[in-house]
């Protein structure tokens, strides 16, 4: 789960990791108000949306006086910003941050992310800040210093040493970094996130180190135990049809192109999108109905995959195991009666009692193509959009 | 021969009681499994169809010789689950439980490393040595025993879908691992290819992977220098658009790393016979087994 920049200095603040001073704003006189309470200027206005490269996008502005707070928020809140992360259809800005300014004297890269491959918690950090970290670690891998800790030791005083000195940072910064760091560090553990990215970590001409940026993502499988932050949703920010499907516990995810497909299990899912794809098709979305669908999940993936005006064919590929094919078949026989289905389906079952269901397809009268495996079934599909 | 799990594995069920485990635990007994005890704390005294239930697993390792645990416990309490059965010395850990968070598997992890159990999953099919021992989920006759081809998947019903083209090519499997689908799991794929490469009724491997981390090329490279049996690669998500989670919570490209192109030319580069099209895998098996 992603939340907003504004959201995630809220839990800095609650760690006492030092930020900026300013607020959220919704309107242009809101952003005055904030800007108003700030002591002077100039402050900074920042476009709220879950996507990085706002700033390049003209999402980040600096205003000198109360005019240009105005007359700033008032551009960007309401203007559709378009960022690398974004896609070309950008997205919708509903509010800003508003800070103050910053006397910035050296820019920084700080973050922290659970490491796969030895399930150590890694802290990165370099002194290439505000920059693209991805372009830096292509690059300049070894301007990257990474930290590992083991989540069951927790952070250590000299795993801050090591961050600190590979960051070159003078004495009076390090005294200030050592605790911003245990800080982090509890905060990314305390609250099971996935991401807690610091781009820039500002020294300032006054040797201080602040949080300019905060950029937060959680472990979606871990908030049944961090109800406070779900309240931290933004569902302006999701994909109407996406948001649609998770009522119903469904995994989808929407894509550009024309050939709908409902599979069951993640990996047989994606497996399935590449298979229209090599048949000269491309898929309009990611549907996993679970490694163990029910009749209900078919149908109401059905739902979801016709609300897609794109969709010009269904491809439906069910591999029966425990699950028996005829009960599948079954399923999608109701589901489709009471979907009105406009669009041709194809339809590929193999597994547990996989004649039964064939028939009971075959019986039902209902415009449905069958294939006999699973090329076929991506080029029956592909024929029919293209 | 086969790996990990054989006619003599001797299963015990943790969440023998819940509406999954019980399913499941039937599916296995049917299958031929050993399936010697169940766990329900509070539950201990009572049986499961002829199953006993204990309230501990060191009781069902005690009273009735349980040297494999099958894991059907919820996510919130399925790291406590998993760290209890290694702490009772459990030979063989398989976790099916999908929704762990992370940082419980990471902690899970660590604390294993100074335990002798192996941990598969979570978020996995289990594992089945066809015609001998069933330990997990996936359908049982979509299997051809008596091998020759060992199978590894981070998939589930991909994976049936990958032994279903095998069999219908009748070519058998000795055993067969899902590895699970997150992004911090216990067995990975180089154990399982090493512990193939040793087996010696294994002649070849199946490894199907998907996109997301490095795991695929960390395989690609151990298979390059360490292996002499053919292996065929797939890999799922070519497609898949990045920083987006597909299913699996281990299934997500960020940035320029765990591509689906990039594990391809790794694949290659480390001399694996790569399916690009899952349609096409039955009969490039067929060819090169």
């Amino acid at each position: 789960m992603k939340i907003h920049e504004y959201q995630a200095k809220e839990l800095f603040k609650k760690y006492n990791i030092p930020i900026p001073e300013g607020g959220v704003a919704f309107t242009p006189d809101e952003a005055n108000g904030v800007a108003g309470k700030l002591g002077g200027f100039p402050v900074v206005v920042k476009a709220q949306i879950h996507a990085g490269g706002r700033g390049k996008g003209g999402g980040v502005k600096l205003a000198k006086s109360a005019e240009e707070v105005k007359q700033l928020a008032g551009e960007i809140i309401g203007m559709n910003l378009v960022t690398h992360q974004t896609g070309p259809e950008g997205r919708l800005v509903k509010k800003v941050l508003v800070e103050q300014g910053l006397n910035i004297d050296k820019e920084l890269y700080l973050s922290i992310v659970p490491d796969r491959a030895t399930a150590k918690v890694v802290i990165m950090a370099s002194e290439a800040g505000g920059m693209d970290i991805e372009a830096v670690a292509e690059e300049t891998p070894e301007k990257i210093i990474k930290v590992f800790v083991d989540p069951l030791i927790g952070i250590q005083p000299y795993h801050c040493r090591e961050a600190a000195f590979g960051l070159n940072l003078s004495s009076a910064a390090i005294k200030l970094f050592h605790p911003m760091l245990r800080s982090l560090y509890n905060l990314f553990v305390d609250y099971d996130c996935s991401l807690l990215e610091i781009n820039p970590l500002v020294i300032t001409k006054e040797e201080t180190v602040i949080a300019l940026d905060a950029k937060i993502n959680f472990d979606d499988n871990a908030m049944f135990r961090h109800k406070d932050i779900l309240e931290y949703r933004d569902i302006d920010e999701e994909d109407p049809l996406e948001l649609e499907a998770s009522k119903y516990n469904l995994n989808y995810i929407n894509l550009d192109g024309n050939v709908g497909n409902m599979v069951n299990g993640a990996g047989l899912a994606m497996a399935t999108m590449d298979i229209i794809k090599f048949a000269g098709a491309e898929p309009a979305n990611f549907l996993d109905v679970g490694g163990g669908a029910s009749a209900e999940m078919v149908e109401n993936g059905f739902k979801i995959i016709l609300s897609d005006p794109n969709v010009k064919g269904v491809l439906i590929n069910i591999f029966g195991g425990i699950l028996r094919c005829d009960v599948l078949a079954q399923g999608v026989v109701e589901a489709a009666k009471k979907a009105e289905i406009k669009v041709p389906v194809v339809v590929r079952m193999e597994g547990t009692n996989v004649d039964k269901g064939r028939e009971i397809l075959a019986e039902s009268g209902m415009n449905l193509t069958t294939a006999v495996d699973l090329k076929d079934a991506a080029q029956k599909v592909a024929e029919i959009v293209n | 021969m086969s790996i990990f799990v054989d006619k003599n594995t001797r299963v015990l069920v943790q969440g023998i009681t819940g509406k999954e485990g019980q399913f499941h635990a039937r599916q296995c007994i049917a299958y031929g499994t050993k399936l010697v005890a169940g766990v329900t704390p509070g539950k201990g005294g009572q049986k499961m169809d002829d199953v006993p239930v204990f309230n501990s697993v060191k009781d069902a390792v005690k009273e009735a010789g349980a040297n494999c645990s099958l894991i059907f416990v919820p996510p919130p309490f399925a790291a406590d689950a998993i760290m209890e059965s290694a702490d009772a010395d459990i030979d063989l850990i398989v976790a099916i439980t999908e929704g762990i968070p992370v940082m419980d598997m990471m902690k899970v992890k660590n604390y294993l490393i100074n335990k002798k159990s192996r941990l598969i999953g979570p978020n996995c099919p289990g594992i089945i040595t066809p015609g001998e021992c069933k330990v997990g989920i996936m359908p049982g006759p979509t299997h051809k025993p008596g091998g020759p081809i060992g199978v590894v998947s981070r998939s589930g019903t991909l994976t049936y879908e990958v032994v279903h083209q095998l069999t219908m090519q009748g070519i058998g499997q000795t055993t067969c691992i899902g590895i699970g689908g997150d992004p911090v799991n216990g067995t990975n794929f180089i154990d399982c290819l090493d512990a193939f490469e040793k087996d010696p009724d294994t002649k070849g491997i199946v490894m199907v992977g998907e996109i997301g981390g490095n795991a695929e090329e960390d395989a690609s490279e151990f298979i390059k220098n360490n292996m002499t049996k053919p292996v065929v690669g797939f890999i799922a998500g070519l497609t898949a658009p990045p920083g987006r989670r597909m299913g699996h919570a281990g299934a997500i490209i960020s940035g320029s790393s765990g591509t689906g192109q990039g594990k391809i030319a790794a694949m290659k580069a480390g001399g694996i016979h790569v399916s690009e099209n899952l349609g096409e895998l039955g009969e490039l098996c067929a060819k090169v087994f």
